[in-house]
């Protein structure tokens, strides 16, 4: 059941970020690559303190730095000086750049500056790779930005190579430890596959024994530039619909065969993945996975007791909540608001496209939610638990429950960037995370305290 | 070849005793360069912010808003208001017709669910380009809501993070006078420049209460616009650090005549003085006697436990790099009192003098530098090899991806570091980061025996 939202004017605790964050974290997923904001300096310092108290690395994001004339004059000659800078301090292989508000209404024309950039250089053919996307913040939220760098990437630099047998798999914004997942999987069903973004390990370091300036790792820009050939485009997310993603640019220019599926939360969405990845390599589903998926059950059944008909409030990214919601709603537990700062139009038709069979009632689903509208309708519906990233504290705090911290940011607690959400083995964590915490609290709040459940 | 220190960057650092002093600071930041600093709308923000009972909306699209909410450690003594974060939300249709009509709905709106004191409104980047008439929307909330509507000029790009201070002295500017001072003490002050992170002003005020000494406002720390509103019965502002009030204090002075020190709380030694400071200002031996019963009972309650941390500490290096470097002094003194050694220190906002002066109080060989960024702070510590770093969210990953040490002592801080206890909460920080066993695996990674 889908009803309207209430329509207040102002936004209060915004359950949504902006636009340049999205590509920022894309283009930290490639490889040598340099993320660059046209705009005033103020959006990178904030977006680098957002993603730093997540991710706990060193998130260089670069910035032009416009001031008063900049804005009145234009851009351009910022945005080329500040390019040069970042090849000198950073010798990268690529600069992303994304635009902000500012340079969006000041009507900026980035490809044309980039043109002239590249003509004005002495030796063009030694300039990095330069990507560009358009991310006014008032137009979308942070993953319509992700999704249009991951657009722009591959259309900017995508192009065909014969005999290729990899395919490619865009895997929308999930975890540092997701994304070693899914390469993990790739790899024990023996498909070699071009990820991106992966920010596996450049968000998610180890001690260095010397400070890189560019952390190593993500998506290598050779395997971009293949991946018009790719046997098959895979991307997680029911609700991208027509947006321009990576994969709808691979199918329309380059014929790539392409397939949506959710992100894989839970057993249901996992097996829909699993299959794919049976079909397309030809082999049957590797045994370290179905002895994690055999396990998963017997967890399910081990603890099916302690969460059954317990009542949640989802919320987050559209696509992370429709994959909650479907683990959720496989465990037997009761959601109860599935809400979203995101505007696809599709949170509903997805999330009933993936709890049909196992939800009686539909949950009261919501588009272009804050904290504010949250937390109002929350009340009446007496959870016990919330489920989503760390902004939902104070309202869990309000209502006395538990906050099940999933997802970006997890700015309160650390390892964010370890959660595991994808796959059985995410599911086993989550289910883990779950049933314990409403164990606890029974345990917490009983008279006598057992030390058996 | 890379570069860590681009050519237009040289000017912005000096070594102390390596030629005579010069330093370029207060400039625009250099595009590409990754500067640590935020914006105008982000100095403002961050003064006004801990003004609790006051309603603060962000008028722009998402972002500036969104990653301000609760972003300080401000904590208050009642209302909580400043911890929500308030947005217009600006759409595409607005920024092409005009956002002023939103934001007056959203102001009717907001100050109609929280009844607030007075609203702060401020403008982002993308207001200055549209152009909204934010005074007149301001203006005509004010006649029918009958509170305070203060406009902030905080477009991101119109300067650097000062800018914003002033902007935000110039929006606090329009209440102060407009209430009612009867009945203030002739021993009285302002608190200007602390935010009451884990709840610093509380104890500095308790300070100044033990010396008999009345405080009118708080500006900002656990701040209410009524306080704030009959500040000018003060008889004198006590101002804290980076300059942030400074623009306050000053046009408080042109108009209704309130001299103003300037204090520091961060150390034994600044925290004494500043308690001095003000007794000596009201000339009365009482007061003075007072103050230093004061200052004897807390330094024998906190020395013991010092000397403890100082004997571990002894001889360790430090670099500091914090948003404005008055704050810089009271920490170099404070490595001082702890037996170690400052060999790097810089701030986002400095000015020349402040450079100058931690160049005269520094050892030579030390690092001043103005507006830096992170391959520079990179190659800082490993050239000194630093055993704990001071700074804030944005530094710290660097220390940490290093092998370094850390203490925060930036707006987003959940301990006390102010004052008397917080001097010693400061060194049982530097001790527990510094002493921690955890280093010997990085010591490891990096191939040194452990």
């Amino acid at each position: 059941m889908t009803t309207m939202s209430p329509n207040y004017i102002s936004t209060t605790n915004a359950c949504k970020l902006c636009k340049p964050l999205g590509a920022s974290l894309v283009f930290k997923g490639i490889e040598g690559a340099v993320p660059y904001l046209h705009g005033s300096q103020g959006c990178a310092t904030y977006m680098r303190r957002y993603i730093i108290s997540h991710f706990n690395e060193p998130i260089d994001i670069a910035s032009s730095s416009l001031g008063e004339k900049n804005a009145i004059y234009g851009g351009g000659p910022n945005l080329k000086l500040g390019l040069t800078n970042v090849i000198k301090k950073y010798q990268p292989d690529m600069i992303g750049i994304a635009t902000t508000c500012l340079t969006e209404t000041i009507g900026d024309d980035v490809g044309m500056i980039l043109g002239e950039y590249n003509r004005e250089v002495n030796s063009p053919e030694n300039l990095p790779t330069l990507v560009h996307v358009h991310t006014p913040s008032y137009a979308g939220t942070h993953m319509e930005g992700f999704h249009a760098a991951v657009a722009a990437v591959v259309d900017q630099l995508a192009g065909r190579k014969e005999n290729n047998d990899a395919i490619s798999l865009l895997p929308g914004f999930v975890s540092a430890a997701d994304l070693r997942y899914v390469k993990e999987v790739l790899h024990d069903f023996g498909m070699e596959a071009m990820l991106l973004p992966d920010y596996s390990e450049t968000l998610d370091g180890p001690a260095q024994l010397k400070y890189d300036r560019i952390p190593a790792g993500g998506t290598p820009v050779s395997a971009i530039r293949q991946a018009g050939s790719s046997r098959m485009v895979i991307e997680f997310g029911r609700t991208i619909g027509d947006m321009q993603t990576g994969g709808l640019v691979l199918q329309d220019r380059f014929g790539v065969d392409r397939s949506i599926i959710g992100l894989p939360i839970g057993i249901n969405e996992t097996d829909r993945f699993f299959e794919l990845l049976c079909s397309l390599s030809g082999r049957e589903i590797p045994k370290k996975h179905a002895m994690e998926r055999g396990r998963l059950v017997d967890a399910y059944v081990d603890g099916h007791k302690y969460v059954f008909g317990k009542k949640a409030v989802v919320y987050g990214e559209e696509d992370m909540v429709v994959g909650l919601t479907s683990f959720l709603a496989e465990i037997g537990i009761q959601p109860v608001l599935c809400a979203s700062g995101g505007k696809s139009g599709r949170l509903a038709t997805a999330i009933s496209a993936v709890t049909k069979e196992t939800l009686p009632e539909q949950p009261r689903i919501e588009e272009g939610m804050d904290f504010y509208d949250i937390a109002e309708t929350a009340e009446d519906l007496a959870p016990d638990m919330l489920v989503g990233h760390s902004k939902g504290y104070p309202l869990a705090r309000k209502l006395n429950i538990p906050l099940i911290r999933v997802g970006f940011p997890i700015h309160d607690r650390v390892g964010g960037q370890r959660i595991l959400h994808l796959g059985y083995r995410g599911a086993q964590q989550l289910f883990d995370l779950i049933a314990n915490a409403l164990i606890a609290r029974k345990q917490d709040m009983s008279d006598v305290g057992y030390s058996y459940m | 070849m890379q570069t860590t220190l681009l050519d237009e960057r040289q000017e912005q650092i000096h070594r102390t005793g390596e030629k005579p002093f010069e330093i370029v600071c207060d400039k625009d930041s250099l595009a590409g360069a990754v500067s640590q600093r935020a914006c105008v709308f982000c100095g403002s923000r961050v003064v006004l912010y801990p003004i609790a009972d006051a309603l603060h909306l962000v008028h722009g699209p998402i972002g500036c808003a969104v990653y301000t909410w609760d972003i300080r450690g401000a904590l208050s003594s009642g209302p909580e208001l400043h911890r929500l974060s308030f947005s217009t939300d600006l759409q595409e249709m607005d920024v092409i017709f005009g956002g002023e009509k939103k934001l007056y709905n959203a102001l009717i709106e907001l100050i109609d669910r929280h009844n607030p004191k007075a609203a702060f409104v401020y403008s982002t980047c993308i207001v200055g380009i549209i152009g909204d008439d934010l005074e007149a929307v301001c203006r005509k909330v004010e006649d029918i809501k009958n509170i305070p509507v203060i406009p902030v000029q905080s477009e991101g790009f119109k300067g650097n993070k000062r800018a914003g201070y002033r902007a935000a002295c110039d929006a606090m500017f329009k209440l102060v006078g407009t209430g009612n001072t009867a009945g203030i003490s002739p021993y009285s002050i302002n608190i200007l420049g602390d935010f009451n992170l884990a709840g610093e002003i509380w104890m500095i005020r308790k300070y100044f209460e033990r010396m008999g000494v009345e405080v009118v406002a708080n500006i900002t720390g656990d701040g209410r616009i009524a306080d704030i509103q009959r500040a000018h019965g003060a008889a004198l502002n006590v101002v804290q650090c980076s300059g942030a009030t400074m623009d306050l204090a000053r046009m408080m002075e042109d108009e209704y005549g309130i001299p103003s020190i300037r204090v520091s709380y961060f150390g034994i030694e600044d925290m004494a003085e500043s308690l001095y400071t003000v007794a000596r200002h009201f000339n009365d031996p009482v007061i003075m006697e007072r103050t230093q019963g004061l200052v004897r009972d807390e330094l024998s309650r906190i020395y013991p436990e010092l000397q403890k941390y100082k004997a571990a500490l002894n001889g360790k290096k430090a670099a500091i790099y914090v948003g404005g470097s008055f704050k810089a002094f009271s920490l170099v003194k404070a490595f001082r009192l702890l037996g170690m050694k400052v060999v790097m220190v810089g701030s986002q906002t400095g000015t020349r003098e402040e450079y100058q002066e931690l160049a005269e109080i520094t050892d030579p060989g030390t690092i001043i530098v103005d507006d830096t960024n992170p391959l520079e702070l990179t190659a800082f510590l490993e050239e000194k090899n630093v055993d704990i770093f001071v700074g804030g969210v944005k530094e710290r990953p660097i220390a940490y991806k290093l092998g370094v040490g850390f203490c925060d002592h930036n707006h987003e801080r959940k301990e006390a570091l102010a004052g008397f206890t917080g001097m010693l909460n400061f060194a049982r920080e530097v001790y527990s980061s510094v002493m921690s066993p955890v280093w010997q695996f990085t010591r490891q990674a990096k191939g040194e025996t452990p």
